[in-house]
């Protein structure tokens, strides 16, 4: 998840506060479809990351003129539309009081238990991972990085902004959906929380505190803020004010995220010796 | 002719920053514009690399015409260019800013680059192999592997050409290469030019440095206030009274 939006901001440059808008619509979608219609939650699950990606093309198309805070604003709202949306919409949705969701099945087994899950997303993981670093060590991952770099120059070397903006835009759509839908039959029960503003500013945590443009920093940011929390128990309503201050202090401090500068500070103490 | 402009005007609010500007530039060879500031130089390089848009007048590379075009379709048709404010791409390392200069080269299929298959990893080998040249090209080559970030000033602007020549461009624009370098890097851009122009390449340089040009250049154009002032060889150029008096700053009266 946090991966997929790392791509898009990290790399490509875009910043996207609506990302738990994709993530709620993706867990939903996936949710609808095998509860209420029946479906194969694999296939649920399948089609509703398409849905989104598609959703998330028809959209990026006028958001991704936008530049900077503007972008921000309209992702934000995109996110807020999503989750007011999922909220009202009870008789589908089941309000804020969110629904129940059938567990995942492949073929004739069910799959439940902490022990099937760890290995699902385990796998999950080190998929995206790996996919996204040989995406980011390809033509079109340096491409979406010169367009972070310089948008004029990566324009003057035959780079198409709009087209490449968007399909930042659209995969990190599509990887959020997955990783809802995937949650959502882990968890067999979803609320429109998840798809919320907050939760959105807590992905960008991640992806800032981890390391931008670095997708084992994602992990790692991702990693750290969910655990945090769970550590922190004593602390419960001042969650959120733990994580403000732990953006601030990553941009004062560390603003290259956590990853990326380890990754600095270990090479220089291995320059030292020499 | 390889590239031909007509009647290219460009305004910026009341300011005719370009007015109705015919411009032939013939296959080979380094052809510089030159002219005080502000007289258009920048304006003409971003319109003949799609930057800008005309407000008035058409542009063709050989029979193919490129006005109102995106930018990076002018890069597809073979336009390259380097910035005078340097556009490069500091997050990247050296190689990859020339990798990345190559893109329209490296048509190499999605899911081969998702999956690691081999062909992306030979294309991307064969990709590295020939940065490597480039930056040796521009002598570069120690510099490879560092963040693009920390390189000086006079190196960066060698990247950008490095950069630029990557897309293998038929017209490679060059903005103030010398601006802000000292004499030694200076002849080594003069040099530099001089062994692209020999790999066939057109080169259309806008510098302010007047020796360089006077050397390196085998056809002058003057722009003043957006207009044509004078064209011709370096020393038909450097003999006309205009031009003189435009630079001189004479008053006509």
């Amino acid at each position: 998840m946090c991966v997929g939006l790392n791509l898009l901001i990290g790399y490509a440059g875009q910043i996207s506060l609506g990302h738990a808008g994709f993530y709620g619509l993706g867990a939903y979608g996936s949710a609808i479809l095998a509860a209420r219609y029946g479906w194969p939650p694999l296939a649920a699950l399948a089609t509703a990351t398409l849905a989104v990606a598609l959703i998330a093309w028809i959209v990026g198309k006028p958001v991704l003129r936008l530049r900077g805070h503007y972008l921000a604003m309209a992702t934000l709202g995109l996110g807020i539309i999503v989750s007011v949306v999922l909220a009202t919409e009870d008789g589908i949705t089941g309000g804020p009081d969110g629904m129940a969701v059938p567990p995942m099945t492949l073929g004739p087994w069910v799959l439940t238990g902490e022990k099937t899950w760890y290995w699902i997303v385990a796998v999950a993981l080190v998929a995206t991972v790996w996919l996204a670093q040989n995406l980011i060590g390809s033509p079109r991952g340096r491409a979406w990085r010169a367009l972070h770099g310089s948008e004029v120059a990566a324009a003057a070397l035959g780079i198409d902004a709009a087209r490449h903006k968007l399909s930042a835009f659209v995969l990190s759509a599509a990887i959020a959906a997955a990783a809802g839908a995937l949650t959502a039959h882990y968890a067999g029960f979803i609320t429109p929380s998840k798809a919320s503003f907050l939760h959105s500013i807590e992905l960008v945590t991640m992806v800032v505190f981890g390391g931008m443009a670095s997708s084992f920093g994602a992990v790692v940011g991702a990693a750290v803020l969910t655990t945090l929390p769970q550590l922190l128990t004593v602390f419960k309503e001042y969650e959120m004010v733990l994580f403000g201050a732990l953006l601030m202090a990553t941009m004062i401090f560390m603003p290259q995220g956590l990853v990326p500068t380890l990754e600095k500070a270990i090479a220089a103490a291995r320059r030292k010796p020499d | 002719m390889l590239l031909r402009a007509a009647n290219l005007t460009k305004r910026f609010g009341g300011v005719h920053a370009l007015q109705e500007l015919d411009l032939e530039i013939a296959p080979g060879a380094v052809h510089s514009i030159i002219g005080p500031n502000g007289a258009g130089k920048t304006t003409l390089l971003n319109l003949l690399s799609g930057i800008y848009r005309p407000d008035e007048g058409r542009i063709f590379l050989e029979a193919q015409e490129l006005s109102s075009r995106p930018a990076h379709e002018f890069a597809a048709a073979g336009i390259g260019r380097t910035f005078q404010n340097l556009q490069v791409f500091l997050n990247m390392s050296t190689l990859e800013n020339v990798m990345a200069g190559a893109w329209l080269h490296q048509a190499c299929g999605l899911a081969a680059a998702l999956l690691g298959l081999p062909a992306a990893a030979r294309a991307e080998r064969r990709a590295r192999a020939e940065a490597r040249e480039l930056l040796d090209f521009v002598g570069l080559s120690r510099w490879a592997d560092a963040p693009a970030e920390g390189l000086p000033y006079g190196a960066l602007k060698r990247l950008e050409i490095a950069r630029a020549l990557a897309a293998r461009p038929r017209l490679l624009l060059l903005d103030e290469p010398a601006a802000g370098i000292n004499p030694t890097e200076t002849r080594e851009i003069d040099e530099l030019i001089r062994r692209i122009a020999e790999r066939g390449i057109t080169v259309v340089l806008v510098e302010h440095n007047m020796k360089l040009v006077m050397e390196v250049s085998q056809r002058v154009l003057v722009l003043d206030h957006g207009r044509r002032l004078a064209e011709g060889d370096p020393a038909e150029v450097s003999r006309d009274p205009q031009v003189i008096e435009a630079y001189l700053g004479v008053q006509a009266c």
